[in-house]
């Protein structure tokens, strides 16, 4: 159960929080213009990685706000918090 | 005092007698006993068979690592329980305590037949056996295999106890309440820092507490003393918070942890009445100090596990804690020189002790003591059996060769009556594992121990690898002044003199004459697996720890292996040839002890189970008799059924009286969302499949959200209030879902929208009237306005006051009847809800719930979302074509409708279903087949609404088939468990096609 730093809030513990996967995949601006393969690797393609990962997280219970995480998914340390729309840092 | 009470102590009171009784037999002990010690001062020691073998199992230690004495807590009574450790219960007056696993009695158990045919029942014979013949499984071993699992017997009635949760923050924890610590904490709260303490046992002190030997002195004074005085010292500090009876169940990440604290367990029955049983601590701690101290390792050798065969530690405990001997007889088999002080204490009591010890000499001064005393010592040999059925009688020993690989010479008998075994010291590092540390592997004495990596958390003392006194005080203090940044310890300049181990031997698994084929070498004692299991499972080609774990159940009980697992990996390690380290260990799961289900559910039970949302119109609906139904956490009416009507009956009744006159229903749990701001109209586009830019103010609009992947979300009408203004509704269940995808997409992907949302759901409560009366209603509450179809249409909205109360009326339906819906705020509501009934009075307004809106829009082939669709349904399969606009370039979901699979013409579609027998109604859910003789046979499809229509007096269905579009008229079948019901494929709105009722 770790604490998130909300950009918002402050430090919460995680149960206030949910998680939507990973973070960066931008909305096609043109989707009527995708192949069936381009929309899919869009729709249902995400990384799964062991390590480094840079993922959407919510504070559902809080603020509501949307905003970027980077944990490592193998001990759970989280590196950086970030707002939507900002440079994702170097890692 | 009885013949094996033969000690006082401060730890037990010997004037207060307590009474209680294990199986059946009433017997006595004192304040302070457990369960175990009270049984030993009574001289029993057999309380258990074990769980394959049903071998007489004897209590073999004094803590958690407990693999035999474990009892079913006052049997037949709603406070029972199983498993319980009787080391670890506290003893109190009427405690009733029954053994388990045997039948009839625990001296005669029938199961005992299963130590014969052993040989017969290695590790894996279930996979082994249970194979063949295929029918034998349901009837014959199914059965067979229920009746001999499980240990213990479940409480049938529910837990009559109060449990309760408890968040706290500290700067530091220190888990354990020994001697390392005590010394963590007094320096943690000596620097101001709050602290919290927390120790399993009633009293604090470890193993130290009771350590009366002059070998063992700290400033001067004996160690046990020194201890006592640091206690009551700590007891004055004010920001320590000291938590005995508390257990840690868990370790997680971010230093979150769980602990358990028994609050009631050791209370007579009596004053547990009423109080709160246990408390579980969330504990969030800046930093963490696990000085968890260290299990005491058996010895693997033949029949190893008779009743009156301890830990050697355990018995030092029995006599120096508990002041009960375990036996009057007693020899103790070791490899190490802890158990040197059991022989000393036990002489230094009149005991007969003599020792057996694999190593070939010690020359450290406790040995030295031992030899003083004239205690005999058999050096360099080892037991090869055991005697005595119920209880240990005698032992043979052998010598060692010189690699102690074998054994030599000839073999000694020695009578006993316990016999205490010594395998070393295993640290407790499932603290430390838990919360992702890694652990290195020590080559001299063949322990695991913590790898510091972890900022946030230490291990001090035993659990650390630490096992010598002088080690332990020292590395703590230092430890603990690095990891909290302080400068002056407080023990900096502490002497400590103890006895140290010079020399060090292990053997996993002891030699013996006999081949193992025909040795019992237990390892995992309660679930009866040994040696040669271990073994077998290797030759079957079993490598990983955690396949050998599981195919022979080594450390898969009650215990977890606290006793079994690293024997188990080191037998592994010499049959394969590996290094022990290289192996690993198995994972070090959560709870470290078992956790009562109480405990985890704490408050939430019965009517705190969850969350309750009710309307501000419910007291009206529970005055007039509805039956309700969970919606999500709302309760909505269900059916308001008179005097002795069932569903049915009343369904039929409020259907046609909506459809005849007037029926009203409360739909305040809709979900309400509040949009505004200058781009609702080109947000609303984005989320809908419908156009939505050129709705009027004042107008309404139903409208599908779609997911990404183009299948159908959510569905509800939006009402434009303003230019920029708008009101979204939601199914009940999805309003939460629908604000946060809503939320989502408008921050991350269309941040340049501006767009406010706002969840108003609790803020409105809403009375749908409809039926071809409802308009006469609606006249009479609200006398001055114009309710023509000219000045008030359909799918329009005004607003408008009653009772001097301002309110939104919707012309909206969703029964396909003429039908107004009033939104007045919510404290308002039941007297908007009366006005109502008492203004349709004349028209006999009727109350409908639920079932009966479900039945009505079925009728009409509107959808329920949820219902009819279950994530897969696009709105092309929905037949709802007419809602997705060819002309907007983009909304969620769009270009997922042009995907080949979306598009595939055999997908399941929605359509009505008509039984041939009007009169059968067919089950929601129900299988739909084309073809009856075919086989394997073929489910097309299923039912996904069914309800006998009153209106038109007929059964009527929604279904989803594969390729159903195509099939209107077609012949299909719904098999059932007895008959199969013909069924022919409709058009799915069954009433008023031409929507003529809505303008009636």
């Amino acid at each position: 159960m770790f604490v998130i730093n909300c950009p918002y809030c402050g430090e919460r513990d995680q149960s206030e929080f949910s998680c939507g996967g990973e973070a960066h995949i931008v909305r096609p601006k043109q989707p009527t213009e995708l192949s069936d393969d381009e929309w899919a690797e869009y729709l249902f393609m995400r990384k799964n990685i062991k390590g480094v990962q840079f993922e959407r997280w919510n504070h559902t219970h809080g603020c509501r706000k949307w905003f970027n995480m980077v944990r490592d998914t193998s001990n759970d340390k989280i590196h950086a918090v970030y707002k939507m729309g900002e440079k994702p840092p170097v890692i | 005092m009885t013949k094996y009470r033969i000690n006082k102590t401060k730890f037990v009171d010997q004037t207060k007698t307590v009474s209680f009784t294990f199986d059946g037999k009433k017997y006595h002990g004192f304040e302070g006993d457990t369960l175990a010690s009270a049984l030993l001062s009574n001289g029993i020691h057999l309380v258990g068979r074990s769980f394959k073998y049903h071998r007489p199992r004897g209590i073999m230690s004094c803590g958690s690592e407990e693999p035999n004495a474990i009892c079913q807590i006052n049997d037949n009574t709603d406070l029972t329980e199983p498993n319980v450790r009787a080391t670890e219960i506290e003893l109190y007056e009427g405690l009733k305590a029954s053994s388990q696993n045997c039948w009839p009695s625990l001296n005669f158990d029938i199961g005992g037949i299963n130590n014969l045919i052993s040989p017969f029942i290695p590790a894996g014979f279930y996979y082994k056996t249970f194979m063949w013949p295929k029918s034998f499984w349901k009837k014959i071993y199914e059965p067979l295999i229920r009746l001999s699992a499980g240990l213990g017997k479940s409480p049938t009635q529910p837990d009559p106890d109060i449990y309760d949760h408890k968040h706290e923050h500290c700067d530091v924890l220190v888990i354990g309440g020994g001697i390392s610590g005590i010394i963590s904490a007094k320096m943690a709260a000596k620097n101001n820092l709050k602290t919290i303490l927390i120790e399993d046992k009633n009293i604090l002190g470890g193993s130290t507490i009771y350590q009366n030997n002059k070998n063992f002195i700290i400033d001067n004074q004996k160690s046990n003393e020194w201890l006592m005085n640091e206690i009551s010292e700590l007891e004055k500090l004010d920001n320590l918070i000291i938590k005995t009876r508390t257990s840690l169940a868990a370790f997680h990440s971010y230093n979150y942890l769980l602990a358990k604290e028994n609050i009631s367990d050791h209370l007579p029955l009596d004053k547990k009445n009423g109080s709160i049983r246990q408390r579980l601590w969330k504990i969030r701690a800046d930093k963490v100090i696990v000085a968890a101290g260290a299990i005491e390792r058996p010895l693997i050798f033949n029949n190893n596990d008779r009743p009156g065969i301890i830990l050697a530690n355990s018995v030092k405990k029995y006599l120096d804690f508990y002041g009960v001997s375990t036996g009057l007889n007693n020899i103790i088999f070791t490899n190490n020189d802890s158990a040197y002080e059991t022989a000393v204490s036990l002489f230094e009591k009149g005991i007969s002790v003599k020792i057996v010890d694999i190593r070939k000499k010690s020359s450290s001064n406790i040995v030295k003591d031992a030899e003083d005393l004239g205690i005999k010592i058999y050096w360099n040999s080892t037991v090869v059996n055991t005697f005595g059925y119920k209880k240990i009688k005698s032992i043979e020993i052998m010598n060692l060769s010189e690699d102690g690989s074998n054994v030599t010479g000839n073999k000694h008998k020695i009578q006993c009556d316990c016999l205490s075994i010594s395998g070393g010291w295993t640290p407790m590092v499932h603290m430390h594992t838990q919360s992702g540390g890694k652990l290195d592997f020590r080559e001299i004495d063949q322990v695991f121990v913590p790898t510091e990596k972890n900022e946030n958390h230490i291990n001090v003392g035993s659990c650390n690898g630490d096992f010598e006194l002088e080690e332990i005080v020292k590395n703590t203090n230092n430890k603990v002044k690095k990891f909290l940044n302080i400068n002056e310890g407080g023990f900096d300049k502490i002497s400590v003199l103890c006895s140290k181990e010079s020399e060090k031997k292990n053997i996993w698994l002891l030699p013996n004459t006999i081949s193992e084929s025909k040795t019992k070498s237990f390892i995992d004692f309660q679930n009866d697996s040994t040696a040669k299991d271990i073994k077998l499972a290797l030759r079957e080609g079993f490598k990983s720890i955690e396949h050998v774990k599981r195919y022979t159940t080594t450390g898969m009980a009650t215990d977890q292996g606290k006793l079994s697992n690293m024997h188990a990996l080191g037998i592994i390690a010499d049959t394969a040839g590996a290094e022990m380290g290289t192996l690993g260990t198995t994972t070090f799961r959560p709870p470290f002890t078992p956790l009562t289900f109480g405990a985890i559910v704490g408050r939430s039970v019965g009517k705190f189970f969850d969350i309750v949302r009710k309307t501000s119109i419910h007291e009206w609906h529970v005055q007039n008799n509805a039956k309700f139904e969970n919606v999500g956490q709302w309760k909505r009416p269900w059916y308001y059924p008179i005097s002795n009507e069932n569903l049915h009956l009343a369904v039929q009744r409020e259907s046609k009286a909506a459809r005849d006159s007037a029926g009203i229903l409360d739909a305040s749990t809709l979900g309400k969302i509040d949009i505004q701001g200058s781009d609702a109209s080109e947000f609303l586009n984005r989320v809908y499949t419908n156009a939505w830019s050129k709705l009027g103010i004042g107008k309404c609009r139903y409208g599908l959200m779609l997911n990404e992947d183009g299948m159908v979300y959510d569905d509800g009408v939006t009402t434009r209030l303003g230019e920029n203004h708008y009101l979204m509704t939601t199914t009940t269940g999805g309003a939460a879902n629908v604000l946060s995808k809503l939320e989502d997409y408008l921050q991350t992907e269309w941040p340049e929208l501006d767009v406010y949302l706002t969840s108003v759901t609790d803020h409105y409560s809403t009375a749908s009237i409809c039926g071809p009366n409802s308009k006469k209603i609606l006249k009479k509450l609200f006398p001055n306005k114009d309710f023509s179809d000219e000045a008030f249409p359909h799918m329009s909205y005004q607003d408008a006051i009653i009772d001097k109360i301002e309110c939104r009326i919707m012309r909206i339906s969703f029964t396909g009847e003429l039908s107004y819906e009033i939104n007045v705020e919510s404290k308002y509501g039941k007297s908007l809800w009366e006005n109502c009934i008492a203004a349709g009075e004349e028209y006999k307004i009727t109350p409908y719930g639920t079932e009966t809106m479900h039945l009505l829009r079925a009728e009409k082939g509107f959808i329920i979302v949820g219902q009819d669709t279950d994530g897969t349904m696009t709105p092309i399969d929905l037949q709802m074509d007419w809602i997705v606009s060819k002309k907007k370039y983009d909304f969620i979901g769009k270009r997922s409708l042009y995907r080949s699979d979306t598009m595939r013409e055999d997908r399941k579609q929605l359509v009505g279903l008509l039984t041939d027998d009007p009169n059968e109604i067919l089950e929601e859910g129900a299988q739909i087949v084309s073809e009856l003789n075919k086989k394997p046979v073929e489910m097309i499809g299923h039912v996904t609404s069914s309800y006998f229509s009153p209106n038109l007096n007929k059964s009527i269905a929604l279904a989803v088939v594969k390729g159903g579009k195509k099939m209107n008229g077609q012949k299909l079948f719904v098999p059932m468990e007895n008959k199969n019901i013909n069924v022919t494929v409709s058009d799915f709105i069954f009433l008023d096609k031409e929507n003529k009722r809505i303008n009636a």
